[in-house]
This record gives structure tokens, sequence and C-alpha cells, in this order.
């Protein structure tokens, strides 16, 4: 589904990415575990198209995306629920649900997903003529994921949505994550809380200062004593 | 004339120079909100519509084509001057943006005068409908027309963001473009089209202007489009209605301060209301404290 090649990203002088390659497969979670300033970041803002590259490739399906403009690629299937939610603070909730489906025209297909996302978190239906920026924490990361499922994705990539999250809300996060995935978009996964990302992954990948040092199953990392050590608090 | 009467004159007259004001507002607070610039040739829009509805008319065009084409060709020119002088510098500083904008200024007028020459130029007036009698008040008709077109603009561009997809994008852009980026958002494009509907409510701005005084200049932009500034920032930059409130509060005032205190003094006043702004509420009458862009 998507593979990524010797990708290499710079700010300025700093080389955030020294050259990661990684491949997630068609309908599995996969996860990238890594400690604040890894570049997980900086990895999901490549794929998107909103950082370009300094070398490497980046193909979606077979096909070379990374000097595809970032709009085009939310139409090839590609969405994203951003670090700390980004939602449109100043638009109801309807307003950005409807804003997720901003690159498509079937205007029944996006009723028919507004009302599954509604199904799926129904305090974003009580909610929906309320402004986003009045949603809670917890809220709001419901209301980005429903945004970016909008898109009717093939590949939904989310950073870090259990950022400042109670831990039942963690919890109930990653239900829905699975339950997203088993119902058949693959999830490209990136997190601080390695516990519960190598819980639900099927692969996983451990990003150090810029460079995968470590794969495998999910279960295979979450028993790695170099793992355990540095993200499991083991 | 009794005292009753040369107030509701110079409501007129405010009304009027406010909503010129307001339209030059708008451009100057749509192009702020989403591309984080001020414009400072945003003001010689203004004269460039005048000159090219002038040049129009001379050929003996029909005012309605003429006025037609001067706004595309403002339009025409703010997509261009966004294309060639500010996105090239999206990345850089805002100084760097805002030097550039000052020169774009300055290229405008220049070039202006090296076609028409730096002497004011009379401009023949359309705007001849019959005046309106509100009881010893007469209205000439370029009054009220400015008065009519701009509110209806305004009406209609508030529809515009507020109930089509391109606003839609407009609004999401201003907010969080990164996010609106991974919305699917063409970035570029909305971009664009912001300048081109700002320059084009300014061409139509320099054209119900140029109605009024029917005299015009290449520097005749400068003042009116500081105040328009002052107006924005006034309303609270970002915010369309604010750029609204603060065109007609910014017009209202000059006018009262022209007729009751001293013509001297009103854009004195005027500036000062700048300053004070800046300092006790910086975010303007109807802006949000927008976090700063880092
Ligand atoms: N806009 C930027 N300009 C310069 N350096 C940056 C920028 N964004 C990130 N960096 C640097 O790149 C490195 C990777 O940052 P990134 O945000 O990708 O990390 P992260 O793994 O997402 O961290 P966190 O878990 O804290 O979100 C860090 O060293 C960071 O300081
Ligand atoms: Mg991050």
């Amino acid at each position: 589904m998507l593979k990524v090649e010797n990708l290499v990203v710079r700010y300025g002088m700093i080389e955030a990415i020294k050259n990661i390659s990684f491949t997630v497969n068609d309908g599995e979670i996969c996860t990238l575990i890594g400690a604040n300033g890894a570049g997980k970041t900086t990895t999901m803002h490549t794929i998107s198209g909103l950082i370009k590259p300094v070398s490497g490739k980046i193909l979606l399906d077979d096909v070379d995306i990374t000097k595809v403009p970032s709009h085009k690629i939310v139409s090839m299937g590609l969405a994203q629920v951003p670090e700390r939610r980004r939602v449109f603070a100043q638009e109801t909730i309807e307003e950005n649900l409807e804003l997720g489906a901003f690159t498509r025209r079937d205007k029944d297909g996006i009723q028919e997903d507004l009302r599954k996302v509604y199904d799926r978190f129904p305090r974003l239906e009580e909610r929906k003529k309320q402004l986003a920026g009045t949603l809670s924490g917890g809220e709001q990361q419901m209301l980005a994921m429903g945004r970016a499922l909008m898109a009717r994705p093939k590949i939904l990539l989310m950073d870090e949505p259990s950022m400042g999250l109670s831990p039942l809300l963690v919890k109930e996060i990653f239900r829905i994550i699975e339950e997203i995935n088993k119902q058949g978009t693959t999830v490209l996964l990136v997190e601080q809380n390695a516990k519960m990302a190598l819980a639900i992954a099927h692969r996983a990948y451990v990003l150090e200062t810029g460079m995968i040092t470590l794969e495998g199953t999910g279960e295979e990392l979450a028993k790695d004593p170099r793992v355990q050590s540095a993200y499991l608090g083991g | 004339m009794s005292g009753v009467v040369m107030f509701f004159m110079q409501i007129i007259n405010g009304l009027n120079i406010g909503s010129i004001y307001a339209l030059i507002a708008l451009g100057y607070t749509m192009v702020y909100g989403i591309a984080k610039l001020i414009n400072f040739a945003h003001g010689d829009i203004i004269m460039v519509g005048a000159y090219l509805s002038l040049v129009l008319l001379n050929t003996g065009m029909h005012w309605s084509i003429a006025t037609l084409l001067s706004i595309l060709g403002c339009a025409l020119l703010g997509f261009t001057m966004e294309k060639v002088a500010y996105k090239p510098l999206r990345k850089a500083s805002r100084i760097s943006l805002l030097i550039t904008a000052i020169g774009m200024s300055y290229l405008l007028q220049n070039s202006f005068q090296l076609i028409f020459s730096a002497n004011p130029k009379p401009y023949p007036a359309f705007i001849n409908l019959p005046s309106l009698k509100l009881g010893s008040i007469t209205i000439s008709s370029n009054y009220y027309t400015t008065f009519i077109v701009s509110v209806l603009l305004m009406i209609l561009l508030t529809l515009f963001v507020k109930k089509t997809k391109m606003g839609k994008a407009m609004r999401s852009v201003a907010e969080d473009e990164g996010a609106a980026r991974l919305m699917g958002i063409n970035v570029d494009h909305t971009i664009s089209l912001t300048f081109i509907i700002g320059t084009g409510l300014a061409a139509v701005a320099g054209i119900l202007y140029s109605n009024c005084y029917t005299i015009i200049s290449p520097t005749m932009g400068s003042l009116p489009g500081i105040k328009a500034f002052i107006a924005a920032v006034l309303g609270g930059i970002g915010s369309i209605p604010g750029a609204v409130l603060g065109g007609f509060i910014l017009g209202m005032i000059e006018t009262l301060v022209k007729a009751y205190i001293s013509s001297q003094l009103a854009d004195t006043i005027v500036f000062l209301i700048l300053i004070l702004m800046l300092v006790f509420k910086p975010a303007g009458i109807l802006g949000k404290n927008v976090r700063e862009k880092v």
C-alpha cells in the first residue's frame, strides 16, 4: 500500500530524517514508535506532501507521490489525523467533517459517510452545530478522526492520537482504530505510547533520531528487551 | 442650512467615504487572513482601476463594459502580483514580504506616472441617476450608488465566504494552512482567488471613488489605501465584518471631525486612532486574539 524508500528530510541544516525505509502492507496496522524529536511528525508530514524530502521516494500503491502536491495526495486515498488534532476551531463540527470530504464530489457517498461517522461517534452528532474549538480534547480527537475518514481514505495516517488523553479515552481511541482497520482501512500509526501501539499493530518500526533501528511484528517488538527498556519502562 | 440638516449631510458623506474604505479594507483583511501579508500595494489598485476605466471610457466604450473590464484587469493584476512578487517569498520573513509590498506600491505608482504623467486628470463620471430628495436634503446619485453597490458587494462576499465550497476553503486556510492542505485543499488556488476577489473589490472602490471626486492621479490610492488599512486594523484584521465595521466607523469619524473640529486635523485623528487601537486593543473590535503564526 505505502512504501517509503531511503527518505531524507532536512530543516535547513538539521537532518531530521536520515535515510529511512519502511513499508505499510494492505489492510494492516503498522506503527512507528519513537521518543520526542525522533522524527515521527516529520515523516508523516513528508508522506502527506506538506514537506518535500531532500531525497528518497514515497510510493502509494506503486505510484510515486514524492512530488505530488498535498491536495492531490488526499484524493489519491491518503488522509491524515495530524498531531494535536488541528481541528478548525472556528468552524462547527459538521463544517469540519464536510471539510474532510473536500476533494469528493459524490454527494450521496458523502452523506453516507457522514452518517457512519455520526454512528461511530454519537457525541459528534449531538454537538454538530457547536464550534469545534469548544470540544474537549477527546472529542476533538474523535472529530479529527471523523474528519479524516470523510475523505474515504484507503490508508489513514495517525500522528499520536493518544496525546493528552486520559488512559480510558486512549483505550477507546485505540479500540476505534482497530475497528476502522477491521472495516478495511489500512493504518499507519505514529506513537510515543509504545505499549498501546504495539498491542494493536500487526507490524512495527522503532524510529530513533531520524533512523529506523528495529522492526518486527507488534508482538516481537513488545517482547524485545531493547524496546522494553527504552519505551515500555521495563 | 439648519444644524440638523447639516448633520445629516455629514452622516451621508461619512457613509459614502466609509463604504469606499470598507470595500478596500475587505481586500486588506482577506489577504492578511489567508496569506498573513499586509499588501501595501492594495491601495494602488484603486488608482489602477480608476485609470483603466478612464482609458476605456475615453475610447467611447459603454460604462458597464468599461467597468467590467477594469475590474477584470485589476483582478488579473492582483493575481499576477501574488504569483510574481509574493508567492516566491511565502517562506521568507515577514519583513521581506512587507518591503516587497511597499516596493510593489511604488512600482505601480511610478509606472502610472510614467505612462499618464504625475498631473491629475479629470475623470468622466458616469453615474447620472436622479438625485434622491429627503425633505430638505438632496443626495446625489453617485453617493447613494456608492453606498448601495458597496453594501451589495459586502453581502455577496459574506455569502460567498460562508456558503460556497471555495469560501469554506478560504476560511480553513486562514485558520490553519497545514490542516487545510491535509483536507485536500489547494492552498495556492485559494490564495490566488483571495487576491483576485480583493483586487476586484478595490477596482470597484476606485471607480466609485472617481465618480464622486472626478479627479484622478497616480498617487490617489495611497491615502485611501492607508485609511482602509487602518479601518481593517480597527475592525480586527482578518475579520470580514470587522473590515466593514472599521471602514464605516473610520469614514464617519473622519467626516465628522472635518465638519465640526478641523479639516486639517482629520487625518491626524485617523492616525491617532490607529495608534490607540494598536496600544489598547491590537486585535481590533471584532478580531479574535489569534495566535501568531511562527
Ligand atoms: N519546522 C522545523 N524546523 C526545524 N526543525 C524542526 C522543525 N520541525 C521539527 N524539527 C526538528 O526535527 C526533529 C524531528 O521532529 P519531529 O517533530 O518530527 O519529531 P517527533 O518524533 O514527531 O516528536 P514528538 O514526539 O515530540 O512529536 C526534531 O529534532 C525537531 O527539533
Ligand atoms: Mg510529533
